[in-house]
């Protein structure tokens, strides 16, 4: 297909695209369920559909954040290191203390305020530079594609986190940089940079499916310029996308910050889960039983992704409805089987 | 055909821009890595002058220093690589760094290899499976598996260290086999294999663990759209048994896409052998690049940073090649 074709004969020479239009929108109306127009129902249509995964992520990530921004204001100092150290939980300290003498919830609190910090700074620079690389090249398409995906697809195939530490030790050690060169934020900004290369692929995919709609046609017809066709036509239509992206960035930066800490390459002057994990590894907590101190660290970064990928979960079904309708038509026959009620056995179907 | 070149013509460029990169990353930098390299490398042989040679290999990788223009530079990096020639480690002075990953890569292909193809394994077949049951309890299942995926790869590790080898006493923790059964090194031996064996066990199984959900879903989601194709209602409507409808319409149709995203999980299965070595000791290609950037020992670094850029990208291109054979719309459909 080449791009001297006329956009409006291209969107009709693609039967599969304006059918999943079709598709979407009566499954759209369908679960309005009210016969009358609803003026909300295009806002609707974009917004994730109300369900128990739904439900569960946001409960988990809001119950994490809620901590995040909370727990500091009630906990002790988590530089404190006066207590006495490697105590198992108690009244005194609901977490125990380190073999160093801090108070494991204090440094919990403040670690994972810290982490949060770092998934949203990393999960914001990946997500605009997928936006750029994406969105530019699945809308222009030509040789700017061929450039931006060359380059995309070879971020895609080195290794990340090889690349990270490579990345960290020369930055971490040029001097000038002074309290930068090790803090969160240069860690946060280090995995955004390398970490944008798999939501730019999924962009430009739907950009392109999006720039042979009939209303980008209209647009380019009515001489708008590019850039406002992709700001006011393009972009609106990708924000679940676009927020299931930062979502997938912000996870990735979080573990990339757990593990780069615990090699020992992670920010120094601030306290992260990261860098606890790296104080229990190097405080042989593992040999000493000191399950109070690596496991809340380890659980609660595994909790954060649980629940920032279950909300992901949702945001897919907006983008396929077969995923969400699926299974729902397979247990409903299944069931009027069960009832006595189905013309199928049990085969493929029920 | 052109498939091929194309990809051909990808994996050359990739390499090119790795090599650069490896490159160009100490020069940008406004510190002087090869200066920390040379002091160290003086700490590192006792104070005594390094040779002229030395030094001079340590400019041409680490840049800075010399006087020639930055194009010539490039050209001598470029023919060093290309004679195999990548330095001296400092934090193992005197070994060269190729000699050092040669001894490290074959037990990370070893364990890395082993654990990738038992999670593919696991992962498609028991996608497939859970696809073919959409919409059950086991279904339902499927997302508690992505609570694996957010598991960090080295706290699981440290989980598993605590409850098979402090607590219960079965499974060692550290290296890749007994080192006082085996004092003279690895050897072609049963006992020696079992040994090796038992000390991958773990490792293994916490790659296995923490990637096999990508391909669980992956695979659930591919099974669940090919279900709901209509060659699949054919095949049901003709009466063919369910078992074959699943294996040969659906599951074989389905899994191509995984394929596809081998790359991906690829990257994820490095990035997490490398932090797996780290805590089991495990005496492969992730332990020496945690030793090289803990040391601030950049030839190391840059070495083995290329070699697992490297072997990556042929693992890729076999999964190209492969990729083309089994769909010909790849071929084609340019």
């Amino acid at each position: 297909m080449t791009s001297e074709q006329p956009p409006l004969e291209r969107a009709q020479s693609r039967p599969g695209g304006s059918r999943r239009a079709v598709e979407q929108g009566t499954s759209g109306l369908a679960t309005a369920e009210s016969p009358r127009p609803d003026r909300f129902a295009g806002l609707r249509h974009l917004m994730p559909q109300w369900s128990a995964k739904l439900g569960a992520g946001l409960v988990i990530v809001g119950l994490i954040v809620l901590f995040g921004l909370l727990g500091p204001l009630i906990s002790f100092d988590p530089r404190d290191s006066s207590y006495r150290g490697l105590q198992p939980p108690s009244s005194a300290h609901w977490l125990g203390t380190t073999k160093l003498g801090y108070d494991v919830f204090a440094q919990l609190a403040i670690g994972t305020r810290e982490s949060l910090y770092v998934g949203l700074v990393g999960g914001l620079v990946a997500m605009g530079l997928a936006i750029v690389f994406g969105i530019l090249a699945g809308y222009f398409g030509g040789w700017l594609d061929e450039g931006l995906m060359l380059a995309t697809n070879i971020m895609l195939v080195i290794p990340g986190l090889p690349l990270v530490m490579v990345i960290a030790a020369y930055v971490q050690n040029t001097d000038g940089l002074g309290d930068f060169a090790r803090s969160s934020t240069l860690v946060a900004l280090i995995l955004g940079v390398t970490g944008w290369a798999g939501s730019a692929v999924v962009l430009r995919a739907q950009a392109r499916s999006l720039r042979t709609r009939e209303y980008v046609a209209a647009a380019r017809v009515a001489g708008e310029s590019g850039l406002r066709i992709i700001f006011v036509e393009i972009l609106p239509n990708l924000v679940p996308l676009i927020a299931a992206q930062l979502i997938f960035g912000g996870m990735a930066a979080v573990l990339g910050e757990a593990g780069l800490s615990y090699l020992g390459l992670g920010p120094t002057n601030s306290i992260t889960l990261g860098t606890m994990l790296n104080d229990a590894q190097t405080g042989q907590a593992v040999g000493s039983r000191a399950w109070w101190w690596y496991v809340p660290p380890g659980l609660m970064v595994a909790l954060l992704g649980t629940g920032l990928s279950l909300i992901n979960f949702a945001i897919d079904e907006i983008g396929g409805p077969q995923l969400r309708l699926a299974p729902k038509a397979a247990r409903q026959q299944r069931r009027a089987t069960k009832a006595g009620k189905g013309v199928a056995g049990d085969g493929a179907f029920a | 055909m052109r498939f091929y070149l194309r990809r051909v013509a990808f994996y050359v460029i990739t390499i090119w821009a790795a090599v650069s990169l490896n490159f160009l990353l100490p020069r940008m930098m406004p510190g002087d890595p090869a200066a920390i390299m040379i002091g160290k490398l003086r700490r590192a042989s006792g104070g005594r002058e390094l040779s002229p040679q030395v030094i001079q290999d340590i400019y041409a990788l680490l840049g800075a220093g010399n006087t020639t223009s930055p194009w010539q530079q490039y050209l001598a990096y470029w023919t060093r690589l290309l004679h195999g020639d990548l330095g001296l480690s400092s934090t193992r002075y005197p070994y060269p760094v190729l000699e050092l990953i040669g001894n490290a890569l074959p037990w990370t292909l070893f364990m890395v290899g082993l654990a990738t193809v038992l999670s593919f394994v696991l992962g498609i077949a028991g996608g497939a499976f859970v696809g073919w049951k959409r919409g059950t309890w086991l279904d339902q299942l499927v997302p508690a598996t992505s609570l694996l995926q957010s598991i960090p790869y080295f706290w699981l590790a440290l989980v598993l260290v605590a409850v098979f080898s402090v607590q219960l006493g079965w499974l060692p923790i550290v290296g890749a086999y007994d080192p006082f059964d085996f004092p003279s090194g690895p050897e072609w031996s049963w006992p020696f294999v079992a040994s090796a064996l038992q000390h991958a066990f773990l490792p293994a199984l916490t790659i296995v663990i923490s990637s096999v959900g990508g391909w669980l879903l992956g695979m659930r989601n591919m099974m669940v759209s090919t279900m709901s194709e209509d060659y699949v209602l054919t095949a049901e409507a003709k009466g063919l048994k369910p078992s074959r409808i699943r294996d040969r319409y659906a599951a074989r149709n389905a899994a191509i896409p995984s394929l596809a995203g081998f790359s991906i999980a690829l990257a994820f299965v490095v990035a997490g052998s490398i932090v797996t070595e780290q805590v089991f000791s495990y005496p492969g290609i992730g332990k020496l690049m945690i030793q090289s950037v803990q040391g601030l020992d950049y030839t190391l670094m840059q070495g083995v940073f290329l070699v697992i850029t490297l072997t990556v990208l042929a693992a890729n291109f076999a999964m190209d090649l492969l990729y083309g054979l089994i769909d010909p719309r790849v071929r084609n459909d340019i």
